[in-house]
């Protein structure tokens, strides 16, 4: 995919949307919804060239690990410094974050207990059908790209009889938390710049009332720097023609419907319910729990942890991590961002994860240039 | 955590399970939320599931989308 990164296409590219937003009665803000695209924006130096062609772009709620209220993740601290012999399963970005407890990788592990970071679920699967008799809890966090996934194991698990695996479930929807955003009005979004693998399972469908009932347009988009400036362009030539709807721009990966066998999974296993998101606070049936025919490989239900999710919580003090993905404010706004608070000793959770708008801001933003 | 990959798929292993070729090295593939796909077919991996099958066709077109818009600033050339 070379031909996506040539800098004489994106030049055309850039040239177009200049031309575009010039066009436009104010300047564009835009909405990139997902974590990896601001990390694709910010690593390709796109962000600075879009500022000069007129459009200014905002990061959003994209990031799992961030959203995540840190009741969840005092949760899984309690699981492997309060549960003898077991083995906490997580992704390596869920285990830094810090809590009032800590974090994962700093807790002291109950006797017998290990925390253990994978790439995939069926890892965590795997370990539990290798040891049946020691019981493995996966953090299973993330979006709809990933719940299929942990549906999966979950599912499989059921079929195989394992009963030492579970999952403490952190599964949070996207179109949701768009439109708690929207029906904020914290921040005036001019379009939105949608995820292209969360669309991967769920399809363009879900976006429609984003231009429906709101009126802003949108597109899906890969994550090559060409395909974030296609998507760009496709936003502004609808807010041009007054027609906002949900384009299509990554269609060499994914087709407008997604993937309905792996909707049709996390279905069969998981159920809607009100979830409290980090920053933005609870929203309607915005978070996914397991089924009650899965309730056994629940681990909050296992293991007696009550209701983790039950609002979005407080952000240690003096972070602005909330603000930061609801959009209202930018990392460099907190006054903690690269000074109290780095990626080596981060205070909360988007200077930690590798799709956290002040980690990317901190590595690759214009006020590090120069300082070294 | 939506980081995904694009990769081939080298073989079917089992039902479900496959391995893809990917920058050079072989890793395994789930392949249960994807049936339709064969030995051979493109798909963007995400945490060791196949999520999706490529377009080959459409991708060739974005490719020569990007090309036609690079002949025209010849003076950039990568």
């Amino acid at each position: 995919m070379k031909p996506l990164r040539d800098p004489a296409a994106l030049k055309a590219l850039l040239g177009d949307i200049g031309e575009r937003a010039r066009r436009l009665k104010r300047k564009p803000r835009l909405m990139e919804v997902c974590g990896t695209h601001t990390m694709a924006l910010f690593r390709s130096g796109l962000t600075p060239m879009l500022a000069e062609a007129g459009v200014e772009m905002v990061s959003g709620p994209g990031c799992p690990v961030c959203i995540t209220p840190n009741a969840v993740h005092e949760a899984a601290i309690a699981v492997v410094t309060g549960v003898e012999g077991v083995t906490l399963a997580a992704f390596g970005d869920m285990t830094r974050v810090p809590t009032r407890l800590g974090s994962l990788q700093t807790a002291v592990p109950a006797r017998g207990s290990r925390l253990r970071i994978v790439y995939s679920p069926e890892e965590a699967l795997d370990e539990a059908r290798r040891a049946p008799d020691r019981p493995v809890v996966f953090y299973g966090a993330g979006f709809e790209t990933t719940i299929p996934a942990i549906a999966y194991t979950v599912r499989q698990a059921a079929a195989e009889g394992l009963k030492n695996y579970a999952v403490l479930p952190a599964l949070w929807l996207v179109p949701p938390a768009l439109r708690a955003i929207l029906e904020a009005k914290d921040v005036a979004v001019d379009g939105f710049i949608y995820p292209g693998h969360v669309s991967a399972v769920i399809g363009a469908g879900p976006y429609e009332f984003v231009a429906g009932e709101f009126g802003v347009p949108g597109a899906i988009a890969g994550f090559e720097p060409g395909d974030i400036l296609l998507a760009i362009r496709s936003i502004l030539d609808q807010a041009l023609a007054g027609r906002p709807g949900v384009a299509l721009e990554y269609s060499r990966a994914i087709g407008r419907d997604g993937n309905p066998v792996a909707r049709a999974l996390m279905a069969e296993v998981c159920e809607p319910f009100d979830a409290g998101w980090r920053g933005l606070g609870v929203i309607p049936a915005s978070g996914l729990r397991l089924r009650d025919a899965y309730a056994g490989f629940d681990a909050g239900r296992r293991f007696g942890l009550g209701a983790a999710t039950a609002d979005g919580g407080t952000d240690p003090a003096g972070c602005r991590c909330g603000d930061v993905l609801r959009g209202v404010v930018r990392p460099e706004g907190c006054r903690l961002f690269g000074t109290r608070c780095r990626p080596d000793a981060p205070v909360g959770p988007c200077m930690v994860s590798y799709e956290g708008a002040c980690l990317i801001h901190f590595k690759f933003g214009p006020e590090r240039r120069g300082r070294g | 955590m939506c980081l995904a990959v694009p990769a081939r798929i080298a073989r079917i292993d089992a039902p479900g399970q496959g391995t893809a070729s990917y920058m050079g090295s072989q890793v395994k593939v789930n392949l249960s939320l994807v049936p339709q796909a064969r030995q051979g077919d493109w798909v963007i991996i995400h945490a060791g599931f196949a999520i999706s099958v490529m377009d080959e066709k459409e991708a060739r077109e974005t490719l020569r989308l990007f090309k036609e818009m690079a002949a025209a600033f010849p003076d950039e050339a990568a």
